[in-house]
């Protein structure tokens, strides 16, 4: 897969007029973030970390983001998103029980746990859960469907794009405070926003996201 | 650097200068054992203007919220994430058969209310819409007359300095913006383009973000960040544009204090607020009390306010407290463009077309307009998530494609229903008060709404040279209803100058108070009929009918 944006790196404007110092510190401690469970038994945290990997599988060629450590810090915190539906319960049991579901259905459907079967199977667990179809045992009647929509894949895809290595490879400009935009047309580009790779001119993007 | 969220910040005879780091201003404070003129609950697109007002009219105000008093230049970092601290985040139970998502997608808890994180599109209503149940067949009348609220728009347009076109496109005469509009991103340019193909109307929007110095704010800079608060003060949210002036003309304002119950006398009148603040319930005594918490916050005190004598809630003899809760319609139409559009520079909405809100040829009752778009990364991966269900390597590849992504979305009028209301839950908070349950579902009026929109967008962006779009279908925006105004104190809530029907001295004065929502922006509206309340309270008073 080539890099559409080579060589931009979101973290190279830190100390440029496009971040203030309150978002150097929000950033900091987002890359500092503790690895280790704090909210989930260690076998849970393994579930939701293998199914994090197949929710964003991770770019080679970048730092990795820890996903798992995002969602349980998220539950650590007991910070809410500021609604419930009415049908699940609070965000720790809708992940205590979802991830156990998971699990229990790898193991009745491959005799082992969720981390231990291969990848493919993994995506088809989900993809079950994705559809409703995965009921009984952990679910205790919560639906499958809503747990995988809307905790865990909207909690591992806002974790990841959340992060500056997402932002980095997509090519988003990220924090812009004080220094915003000025070149607002249709391909226009600012020398502070990411150059992207046209066919043949890779190495020109890279040398003008060398100096971003 | 303080926390703003760990203790109050305007305490001591000094509030937040937002305009300087760790500046402070002067700030009047108010014993709670004598009665003020006004409490005010709730500092947003309507408590905002009407402490603002009330305070320089010569009443004696405080203006509580239960959010912290920010200050943007030190507290807003240029973060999706972090800035989740705009939010109301305690916990509402949602359901019916298309339940709203709260938090950040629908109210703000800050001084200034959810005009911190709004979008900042300024817009009139058209003037039918006041007297749609008689004009247009549907709905409810208001009890204002549409040429006294032009007037209260242009107050407003004016209080907030809305940067906007020479002349609107739609509707009659109005006066020119205060401040030039601003210039027009890629996918503002994209939206004139599909306009224009399908022969409409367009117009850069007004907005409430300054494109020239105005005071201590700077111009908008373009960084595009202004869901999640505007860290230079460009935005004229009601933090920087209102409560500074209140603060000035007299006004208190208490940051991180929650009213939990409005307390009535022996002879049915409100008496004052229970109040929770730096760790204790207090009590402050007013001679009017003022609800302005948003069209969740309102009913739900009203109705914990329960007593003996109002045992089911407060100003609720019609049983409307609560009922007729509207949201809008918020779907959109995305697509790719082998452009680079670069969509998250600058304010979101740069563009507008507001054709379906004038043109009375379909089939459905009620309105809408479209925007332009700039979501920022998480907010398009969830697009994406939920309008396409994509997840694993098909999510990472079609989110590469961010910079050329582009899209209209639109604010359409949804019809008010009882059956859409707010209730309390059993459960309760860490006040201990019972929090709200939210029950909404879509009629077939509002269905058919979306359906049109949704066809006329994806037309408009195929023509304007959009490929593989497609439609975010489920999606709402913005709060309204719940403790409507009207003529008559059986089918409605409060009165024209907001005022309850039931308790003369307890008013309402913010989104809850629509009978209709309109298919534009509501803070506008909010923030004109709050100018007009202060007006008709002084008009009040000085005849002695308060
Ligand atoms: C993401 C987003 C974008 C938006 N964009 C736009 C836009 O572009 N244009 C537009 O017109 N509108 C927009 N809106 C809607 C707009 O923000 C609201 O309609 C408007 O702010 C509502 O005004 P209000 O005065 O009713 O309530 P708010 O502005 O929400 O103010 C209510 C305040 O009351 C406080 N409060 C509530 N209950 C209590 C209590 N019991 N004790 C103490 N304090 C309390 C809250 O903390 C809050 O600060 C947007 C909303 C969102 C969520
Ligand atoms: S684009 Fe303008 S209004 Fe929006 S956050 Fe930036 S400076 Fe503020």
């Amino acid at each position: 897969m080539t890099d559409q944006y080579p060589g931009y790196d979101v973290l190279a404007k830190r100390r440029t007029p496009s971040w203030n110092e309150q978002t150097r510190q929000a950033i900091n401690g987002r890359l500092a973030i503790p690895r280790e469970p704090r909210f989930l038994s260690p076998d849970l945290f393994a579930v939701l970390d293998a199914a994090c990997r197949r929710i964003i599988p991770q770019p080679t060629e970048r730092p990795p983001v820890p996903l798992a450590a995002y969602i349980d810090a998220k539950l650590f915190n007991k910070q809410s998103d500021g609604y419930r539906l009415a049908q699940m319960p609070d965000q720790g049991d809708t992940y205590r029980r979802g991830l156990a579901g998971l699990d229990e259905a790898a193991r009745s459907q491959h005799g082992l746990g969720f981390t231990a079967i291969a990848p493919e199977a993994q995506d088809e667990v989900l993809r079950q859960a994705h559809a409703g179809k995965l009921t009984g045992g952990a679910w205790q009647g919560m639906p499958s469907k809503t747990f995988f929509e809307h905790r865990l894949l909207n909690d591992t895809v806002t974790a990841y794009y959340g992060h500056p290595t997402a932002w980095s490879e997509i090519g988003f400009g990220g924090p812009a405070s004080p220094r915003g935009y000025v070149r607002m047309a249709l391909n226009r580009r600012d020398p502070w926003e990411a150059a992207e790779a046209k066919p043949g001119e890779e190495a020109r993007a890279r040398r003008e996201n060398d100096h971003v | 650097m303080s926390d703003p969220l760990a203790a109050p910040r305007a305490i001591q005879g000094r509030a937040p200068d937002v305009f300087r780091e760790g500046g402070w201003v002067e700030m009047r404070e108010f014993s709670e054992s004598e009665a003020v003129d006004f409490v005010v609950i709730g500092t947003g697109a309507g408590g905002g203007p009407l402490i603002t007002r009330l305070a320089e009219q010569g009443f004696s105000v405080v203006g509580f919220d239960a959010g912290p008093y920010f200050r943007p230049l030190e507290d807003f970092a240029s973060d999706e994430t972090a800035q989740n601290q705009l939010y109301w985040l305690d916990e509402r139970i949602v359901d019916g058969e298309n339940p709203i998502r709260m938090g950040g997608n629908n109210s703000g808890k800050a001084v200034g209310g959810s005009t911190v994180h709004f979008a900042m599109v300024s817009l009139r209503f058209r003037p039918e819409w006041f007297k749609s149940r008689s004009l247009l067949g549907y709905g409810a009348d208001w009890p204002l007359d549409w040429r006294e609220m032009w007037d209260y728009y242009g107050k407003a347009e004016r209080a907030l300095s809305i940067s906007g076109p020479v002349t609107y496109p739609w509707g009659p005469k109005r006066p020119r913006y205060p401040y030039r509009a601003h210039e027009m991103n890629g996918a503002a340019e994209v939206l004139a383009r599909g306009a224009e193909a399908m022969g409409y109307k367009w117009s850069p929007t007004p907005l409430a973000t300054v494109s020239a110095p105005r005071g201590d704010s700077p111009p908008c800079v373009y960084r595009g960040f202004c869901r999640f608060g505007c860290s230079t003060n460009a935005k004229q949210s009601q933090l920087v544009a209102f409560i500074p002036r209140a603060l000035a003309a007299g006004a208190e304002i208490r940051d991180l204090a929650m009213v939990g119950r409005i307390e009535t006398g022996a002879d049915g009148r409100a008496t004052g607020v229970h109040y929770f603040r730096e760790g204790r319930w207090r009590f402050q005594r007013a001679r009017n009390v003022v609800v302005a918490g948003y069209a969740i916050e309102t009913p739900r005190l009203l109705l914990n306010s329960a007593n003996d004598r109002y045992p089911d809630g407060l100003a609720n003899s019609s049983g409307l407290v609560g009922r007729n809760l509207m949201t809008q319609s918020n779907q959109a139409v995305y697509g790719s463009m082998k452009d680079e559009v670069r969509w998250n520079k600058g304010p979101p909405s740069l563009s507008i077309t507001e054709h379906w809100n004038y043109d009375d040829r379909k089939d459905f009752f009620g309105g809408y307009c479209w925007m332009a778009q700039g979501p920022l990364p998480i907010e398009w991966v969830t697009v994406l998530t939920g309008s396409l269900g994509l997840w694993g390597e098909q999510l990472r590849e079609r989110m590469k494609n961010y910079n050329h992504q582009v899209g209209v979305k639109m604010v359409g009028e949804m019809l008010p229903n009882e059956n859409n209301r707010v209730t309390l839950a059993d459960e309760t908070d860490q006040y201990g008060l019972r929090i709200p349950r939210i029950t909404y579902s879509w009629g077939d009026n509002d269905k058919a709404l979306v359906a049109h929109a949704l066809d006329k967008m994806q037309t408009s962006m195929e023509l304007a040279g959009v490929r593989d779009t497609f439609q975010q279908v489920d999606d709402t925006n913005h709060l309204a209803g719940t403790a409507r105004m009207g003529s008559d104190p059986r089918s409605s809530v409060v009165n024209a100058d907001c005022r309850s029907w039931d308790i003369p001295n307890l008013w309402v004065c913010d989104g809850s108070i629509f009978p209709t929502t309109g298919g534009v922006n509501p803070s506008l509206t909010i923030s004109a009929i709050a100018l007009r309340t202060a007006d008709r309270i002084k008009a009040l008073a000085d005849r002695g009918e308060l």
